[in-house]
């Protein structure tokens, strides 16, 4: 289970981010790439030779693999099949917070590091949003660890098993309001950053790795594509988690991974006709819709008193 | 413990001998080795003791009546005293260290006999208060701590900005020592000689109003020495003037003195209170955490920007400290426990990575003669071992896995989040408030550690200085990998301090003598919202999936070449430093969102060719945020006391007629009071 999790997870990863895009071409009456056009991507930038500027120093060498494997521990203490997950025991949701923001802290320097005027924006850029949206989902994590009693994620989830009434209960739904739009800003989706503009001075995530190529962008894609599978888990499996495994038997897991796949769809459905339907918002116009989250997060955890 | 005295007695004559080979080594490479040496055995010896204290579970208490006539000195060692021995002892040593290569420049310059000397005498006087045992010891100890700490302030005595900031120490200094006079006055019952074991009695008896007042007296005078907003406005002005070596004691040790106080007169003699203290001293962490980050953002002086950020962890650790007092008046020991353990665990880790990154900073002004990160970057390639110290001390203050930070920070989240089960709508409303408010908290600081690495280390540099900057002497790196060390060790081991820390708590002030076990195995579980978190398993976790990520490419034959060519420019060719991102930039978004904070002023000023205006000849841009306390507080403040003052010197006519009067009347009014009090 150790490798197994984080195994489905680096192999579903890009694949949701093709169907996403795949759709969202087919909505704009766009042909588009086909889904597995990530799986490609991954392929061609792993056999290139990197291409890493004079002025960088070690840092921006070092940076993607960190970004990378604090994705893929995150991915193992998740509950994506099993609850509790494998590495359940290690750490709960706050540490699941704070490993991603650790991706997030050493990308922003690789970001400064060579120098550039795009690489230092998008380094600003990301933290501000960050720094923004993490009160949002500190009170998330509150309002869904009152009703469950522990901020354990195996804990959350079984807790809503067993009790599923849980799951329409008004701090839940306003928890799961306030975490979908958290996963817009942390995953760099519309309408806080456009994962697929080509306009420099739009970007923020884009503008950040601009000077990355070969494996490291590879890594870094990678990275970033879990981050998005990571937030659908946590939005599908703390708020609707049937489907998952509470044992580690092999017909559960694999109804587990069947119902995985399918949350994960919907959630792309979701987020693609999402994306067809919005713009951009102006980066200032931002913390705006943060704060709307903020807000979701406060009923959500201030419902949650209303039953305990 | 039998060997408390002996130790006790070797750690006061180190820090003794250091000073006085300082005075006698003057100038010269022996003086200030002396200094250090004393300072690192004292401060060496002073870990081992508070050790012992931490893990003996004992307390040891001697009164040397002879020594200061007619009340004596009385000192007691217990477990809280033995953790903040630990505290002075970890950043005592390795600044200590430093200071060997650092104060080399100045010789010739500055008085190094004096600096040497007062180091050792302010480490003296911070062992000397965490053991005392009285009210008269340990206002003793700490005024000589607040004047020693004055004079190292002023060691850099040629520059108008020192002695500004000298004066604002003095006078808040001085101003928290009155509230705290009063304080153990009210306390002990007018008499300064009673020992903390008599305040404990008294303070269990006394009325209500009493305890309030000795309440707001201790949260002033404390308040002060630790730089709680809105007493904080001396602390970003000395703490930047500072050697750095003793900005990383001031920030790392000599604020804590004033959690210590709070620690102990709050819960130890006053034995908790009702729920709003805790609530104000929580509310009042939240408000010094947020502002100190959020002034720190718009810093671009290295040092200041630090100097904010002990207001912002001060804040965090009083959000710990607040709760834990807070759920103590309910009754609920357990959270009150976890509460005190995650402020004091914050309280060292603080220590390590502050007192790192002041030296960080010292070693980046010593080799480029500059604070101002505007004219830094690119350090990490002269300076690689400072740039990688540093590197550890922002990850571990920006509160990230697996660094001491965020262990402690963890714990304060769990405090906050035990809230829910407290049924008082004051808590229930306010907990989610306090963890939104600590959240934003840790997520600007990183954003304000991202640049401040960020810009003084990497990209290119863009000064000369910068350019030309060579690495710190061996004794200032080993100072700072020192503190590093600890702030991984303490990342790692928190099953090993929680328990410790637990240990100097139980019993006091009401918590049980024996706390439930909040450690299983390296794991830590928290009451309240059950949570586990096991730090050295995440760092193991974090390690493999490196070592594999590594692997895995080597063996799916991954593409390993790379090649060195240009940042990708849109076309131009060259890049300079002019084109990077700055510090004033990159906080540009997060100035914008606080403006209503920070009122910022920008003046542009475009001098254009007399002939056409499309002709621009140069180009002034000036920005400042404004200080609202500052502005609001003090500036209308010091104007009542100028006009007082001005009101008052009408009486010093300078006529000898005038002043006959005066000693006419005064006598004629004592004769009038004594005939009416009989």
């Amino acid at each position: 289970m150790l490798i197994l999790q984080p195994a489905l997870a680096l192999a579903l990863a890009p694949g949701l981010v093709g169907l996403i895009r795949w759709l969202k071409a087919r909505l704009q009456s766009r042909r588009g790439p086909p889904p597995w056009q990530p799986y490609a991507e991954l392929r061609k930038l792993f056999g290139k030779e990197v291409v890493v500027a004079h002025s960088a120093s070690w840092l921006f060498r070092a940076a993607p693999y960190l970004v990378f494997a604090s994705a893929v521990v995150v991915t193992a203490i998740l509950p994506l099949v099993l609850a509790p997950g494998a590495l359940d025991g290690i750490g709960d949701l706050l540490v699941v917070v704070y490993l991603l923001l650790l991706g997030t802290f050493v990308l922003a320097l690789a970001g400064l590091d060579p120098g550039t005027a795009f690489g230092g924006m998008g380094a600003s850029r990301e933290m501000t949003v960050a720094a923004l949206a993490e009160p949002t989902v500190a009170l998330a994590i509150f309002g869904l660890a009152i009703g469950a009693g522990s901020t354990n994620l195996g804990q959350i989830v079984l807790q809503t098993l067993r009790t599923p009434i849980l799951a329409a209960s008004p701090s839940h739904l306003l928890a799961f309001a306030a975490l979908f739009i958290v996963m817009l800003a942390e995953a760099g989706r519309l309408p806080v950053d456009n994962p697929g503009t080509h306009l420099e001075l739009t970007m923020i995530h884009e503008a950040m790795i601009l000077e990355y190529s070969g494996r490291y962008l590879a890594l870094i894609e990678w990275a970033a594509w879990l981050k998005l599978l990571i937030f659908f888990t946590l939005l599908a499996n703390l708020f609707l988690p049937w489907g998952i495994a509470t044992t580690f038997a092999p017909g559960a897991l694999a109804l587990a991974c069947l119902a995985l796949v399918a949350k994960l769809a919907v959630l792309g459905v979701i987020l693609a006709i999402l994306e067809t339907r919005i713009a951009k918002l102006r980066l200032f116009r931002v913390p705006e819709l943060l704060a709307v989250s903020f807000v979701l997060g406060l009923l959500a955890v201030t419902a949650s008193f209303a039953r305990v | 413990m039998e060997l408390t005295p002996f130790l006790l007695g070797l750690m006061f004559s180190g820090y003794g001998l250091g000073a006085l080979g300082a005075l006698l080594g003057g100038e010269r490479a022996v003086g200030r080795w002396a200094a250090a040496l004393g300072v690192m055995s004292g401060a060496g010896i002073g870990t081992m003791l508070g050790l012992v204290a931490l893990t003996s579970r004992q307390h040891w208490s001697v009164g040397l009546p002879a020594l200061l006539p007619p009340i004596g000195l009385f000192l007691r060692l217990d477990g809280l005293s033995g953790f903040f021995l630990l505290v002075v002892g970890l950043v005592g040593v390795a600044a200590a260290l430093y200071s060997i290569g650092y104060t080399a420049h100045y010789a010739g310059r500055y008085a190094l006999r004096r600096l040497g000397a007062l180091l050792n005498l302010l480490l003296f006087a911070l062992g000397l208060q965490l053991l005392a045992d009285n009210a008269l010891t340990f206002l003793l100890s700490w005024e000589i701590m607040s004047l020693s700490a004055y004079l190292l302030v002023l060691t850099e005595h040629d520059q108008p900005e020192t002695v500004r900031a000298a004066v604002w120490y003095i006078v808040m200094t001085h101003a928290g020592f009155a509230a705290l006079v009063a304080m153990f006055l009210l306390l002990a019952g007018g008499d300064l000689g009673a020992s903390f074991s008599m305040m404990r009695v008294g303070a269990a008896s006394a009325s209500p109003e009493l305890r309030t007042a000795v309440f707001l007296l201790a949260l002033v005078g404390f308040g002060s020495k630790a730089g709680i907003v809105p007493l904080h406005v001396w602390l970003p002005l000395a703490h930047p003037v500072a050697p750095s070596h003793v900005s990383a004691l001031m920030s790392g040790v000599v604020i804590k003195m004033g959690i210590y106080g709070l620690v102990r007169v709050l819960l130890d003699l006053l034995g908790g209170g009702p729920a709003w203290w805790g609530g104000v001293v929580l509310a009042l962490g939240a408000v010094s955490a947020l502002l100190g980050v959020l002034y720190a953002l718009m810093e671009h002086d290295l040092k200041r920007l630090l100097a904010y950020h002990s207001v912002e962890n001060i804040g965090i650790i009083l959000i710990g400290i607040g709760a834990g007092l807070l759920f103590h008046s309910y009754g609920r020991m357990d959270l009150a426990a976890l509460g005190m353990i995650a402020g004091l665990y914050h309280t060292i880790n603080h220590a390590a990575f502050k007192g790192l990154l002041f030296l960080g900073a010292g070693s980046v002004l010593q080799a480029t003669h500059t604070r101002n990160m505007e004219e830094l970057g690119g350090l990490i390639k002269p300076m690689p071992w400072t740039a990688a110290w540093f590197l550890v001390g922002s990850a571990a203050i920006s509160a990230l896995p697996p660094l001491n930070g965020f262990a402690s920070e963890w714990l304060v989240f769990q405090t906050l989040l035990g809230g829910f089960s407290v049924p008082a709508l004051g808590v229930t409303l306010g907990m989610p408030v306090a963890v939104a408010m600590l959240a934003l908290t840790s997520g600007l600081a990183a954003a304000c550690f991202v640049k401040a690495f960020g810009i003084t280390f990497l990209a290119l540099p863009r000064s000369p200085e910068a350019a030309h900057a060579r690495e710190a002497p061996r004794t200032m790196l080993l100072g700072m990998g020192l503190l590093a060390l600890a702030c991984v060790a303490l990342g790692l081991a928190p099953f090993m301090v929680v328990p410790l820390l637990g240990d100097a708590l139980a019993g006091m002030g009401g918590l049980p003598t024996t706390l439930p076990a909040l450690t299983s195995g390296v794991t830590i579980q928290t009451p309240g919202l059950a949570g586990h978190m096991a730090a050295p398993l995440v760092a193991l976790a974090l390690a493999l999936t490196l070592g594999f990520t590594l692997l895995g490419m080597r063996v799916a034959g991954v593409n390993r070449a790379l090649r060195r060519s240009d940042a990708w420019g849109c076309g131009r060719i060259g890049q300079t430093a002019r084109m990077e991102y700055t510090a004033t930039s990159f906080a540009e978004p997060l100035r914008r969102i606080f403006a209503e904070l920070y009122r910022p002023r920008e003046d542009v000023t475009v001098d254009t060719h007399p002939d056409s205006r499309y002709f621009i000849q140069a180009m002034a841009y000036e920005s400042a945020v404004s200080q609202l306390i500052e502005r609001r507080l003090y500036e209308p403040l010091l104007r009542l006391v100028k006009f007082g003052s001005r009101q008052i010197r009408r009486l010093q006519s300078g006529s000898l007629h005038a002043y006959l009067l005066y000693m006419t009347v005064a006598l004629a009014v004592l004769v009038l009071v004594a005939q009416w009090s009989w």
